[in-house]
């Protein structure tokens, strides 16, 4: 056997730096499932090891499934989430049609706007947002969690830039062939800017799933609550200093993003640069 | 069955005008083709024939029916992009019957999963499948229905998009540069094949080229645009020879027509490079112009008299059958370039002192505003056929 390849100090460096910050960013998740299967008294023990002298798993995970409403938790996670999500497409697919492919006064304006928007952080809108819900009647309802969501500057403009891509033949092909402005965007550009919707679609329901602020505001009825506030209100009621099954609690809650995410990954990449070269 | 009048169309963008009074006539199964150089304005009028494009002034009608502001789907009129324009994410079949899907299915028979199970919209759904086999099975595509376009080569594609055209039976075919995407041996295919298309389907053609070979081997009439501004309107062969303006002789033919100034004395006889001229035009004394002459225009003679250019050869090309001669004259800025007959022509090197004659017939005269000014007597051919329409 002969050395093939020595690795230059330069991508010892690189590797070096990308597996650090990759640690520093995995190392709480690990200690979050370490934690989500340890007896209490191994918690607070000061040497640290992944696996507990006494597993502890099942009793963590079935008092955290039980004591509090975690599955309804998730499902009202998954009901908000799919709303949003779906009605931001609805919005953003023909706003960003317009921006890109049509021409009428004023659209420089209008995307100038959706830009505005898009620097301002959504926590600057929380107190008007509080004030009209109020003054309309949706707060404490899931249409209050849904709302203030859905017309997404971010998707708006990420979809206006992939739809630039797209040849203006296309569109006018599409004319000719007898498609009305509305099906041009759901026939014709939705399915060829289907790795940004994709991309957009992990951004979107990664956000509203792990969002606790809006939701803090919003709702105070349990039954409402999306799963990162229903964890602090089980931290609050039940668990107190009880970690294992608030950290399984925890775990629960992130799994699924997980998963999404490793099955959606290569539309993800994909989409995020596709845009850039063709 | 349609032909087309377009009437005065203007058309600007901001401040720059793209077409500046266009009118054209084209008649009912005709092949036309607009030619100029890009950026000429000959796409734009395309697009306003296809209602993609809203002209500022004048206007358009397809048949007997004026189509100003009418939507591009109800103009009957079917157009070839020069980048295909295909939906990617749709196959072959599915590009194909798009345009009959529109048009014969109604919006609820249209529906994805349910449409199918409406009343009717089966039949209609088998109908469309059969003319789309047929169409592709005659551009010899029917084995390709089931891919995508991702999947295809450029010729390939380029069939698609003339098959999704053809389906639709439309009274007017329009292609913008349809062939340009094409390597050089497929174009020479694509152009025959596409010539044999118009004669089967018997349409009303507009074709979009600043390929001159395209558009002297396959229209009926050429359009030659520049600027914004139609300048020549006529069949192929005339527009070569009988160009009614000097930039029309410029753009068409290659190698490009040489073009030498000339100062007109009296007699009927104009000097050029050295050499006098005999020119048969109302010309007034004095005044100068230009003469154009074709390089197959020259012949070879022993010495030098009048019609006789004289000059060094600067470079010889050979091209097999021709012979390319570039020859320095007095008073030019670019060498002439004659173009012989092999056969005909003895050795001939660079630096040798050479005579070509021209017959007067053959000198293309041009006012200082490029304007042609004919010999006295003779009419350009295009006003000849007007006069002979008339009577």
């Amino acid at each position: 056997m002969s050395t093939q390849h020595v690795a230059p100090p330069s991508a010892i460096l690189r590797h070096a730096v990308l597996l650090i910050t990759g640690a520093l960013i995995l190392i709480p998740f690990v200690w979050m499932v370490s934690l989500s299967i340890k007896p209490p008294g191994e918690i607070f023990r000061a040497s640290f090891s992944f696996w507990p002298a006494q597993f502890y798993g099942v009793e963590n995970y079935n008092k955290a499934l039980t004591s509090s409403p975690l599955p309804r938790y998730m499902l009202n996670g998954l009901f908000v989430c799919a709303t949003i999500l779906s009605l931001q497409v609805a919005v953003c697919a023909p706003a960003a049609y317009a921006l890109a492919k049509l021409n009428f006064p004023g659209r420089n304006l209008l995307f100038a706007l959706v830009l505005i928007a898009l620097l301002l952080p959504h926590e600057v809108l929380a107190l008007p947002l509080f004030i009209l819900g109020y003054k309309v009647g949706i707060l404490n309802t899931y249409a209050a969690l849904i709302f203030p969501y859905v017309v997404s500057p971010f998707g708006i403009f990420l979809f206006r830039q992939f739809f630039k891509t797209i040849p203006d033949d296309v569109v006018h092909a599409a004319k000719l062939d007898g498609f009305s402005e509305l099906a041009i965007v759901w026939r014709i550009m939705v399915p060829m800017a289907l790795p940004a919707i994709i991309a957009f679609g992990i951004f979107s329901v990664v956000s509203h799933w792990n969002s606790l602020f809006w939701p803090l505001i919003a709702v105070r009825d349990q039954d409402l609550m999306p799963p990162p506030l229903g964890i602090m209100a089980f931290k609050n009621e039940e668990a107190g200093n009880d970690y294992g099954p608030l950290m399984a609690a925890t775990t629960v809650v992130v799994l699924p993003l997980i998963i999404a995410f490793l099955l959606a990954q290569r539309w993800f990449v994909e989409g995020l640069t596709s845009g850039a070269t063709k | 069955m349609a032909g087309i009048t377009i009437e005065k169309i203007e058309k600007t963008f901001g401040a720059t005008t793209v077409l500046r009074d266009v009118s054209l006539d084209i008649a009912d199964g005709e092949f036309l083709t607009l030619l100029g150089p890009s950026g000429c304005g000959k796409s734009t009028l395309l697009r306003i024939l296809a209602g993609l494009e809203v002209q500022t002034g004048g206007s358009v009608a397809i048949g007997d029916r004026v189509v100003d502001g009418v939507r591009p789907k109800l103009r009957d009129v079917a157009m070839v992009f020069q980048s295909y324009a295909l939906y990617p994410h749709m196959t072959v079949q599915e590009n194909m019957s798009v345009p009959l899907r529109m048009r014969r299915l109604s919006n609820w028979q249209r529906l994805p999963l349910i449409g199918r199970f409406l009343p009717g919209s089966k039949a209609v759904a088998a109908e469309i499948e059969n003319e789309v086999m047929r169409t592709a099975k005659a551009l010899g595509i029917g084995h390709l229905l089931g891919r995508k376009p991702g999947q295809l080569s450029g010729g390939q594609r380029q069939r698609v998009a003339v098959g999704r055209a053809m389906v639709r039976q439309a009274a007017v075919f329009l292609m913008d540069e349809p062939l340009s995407n094409l390597d050089a041996k497929l174009r020479v295919q694509m152009r025959a094949e596409i010539k044999e298309l118009h004669k089967r389907l018997g349409v009303t053609f507009v074709y979009v080229t600043h390929d001159q070979s395209e558009a002297m081997t396959m229209s009926d009439r050429v359009a030659v645009m520049l600027d914004g501004e139609l300048l020549q309107v006529a069949p192929p062969q005339e527009i070569y020879a009988d160009p009614d303006d000097r930039r029309v002789a410029e753009f068409i033919g290659s190698p490009k027509i040489n073009i030498l100034d000339a100062k007109m004395h009296e007699n009927g006889l104009a000097s050029m490079a050295g050499t006098a001229f005999a020119v048969r035009a109302p010309i007034a004394r004095g005044s100068s112009l230009s003469i154009g002459i074709r390089p197959e225009a020259f012949h070879l003679v022993d010495s030098h008299g009048v019609n006789i250019l004289t000059g060094a050869v600067r470079l010889v090309e050979h091209m097999g059958s021709d012979l390319f001669v570039h020859l320095d004259v007095p008073g030019g800025d670019h060498p002439v370039v004659a173009r012989l007959l092999a056969e005909r022509a003895p050795q001939i090197s660079s630096g040798q002192t050479l005579h070509l004659g021209v017959k007067p017939e053959r000198l293309l005269l041009f006012a200082a505003d490029g304007k042609r000014i004919r010999p006295h007597g003779q009419l350009g051919a295009t006003v000849v056929r007007m006069k002979e329409r008339l009577q």
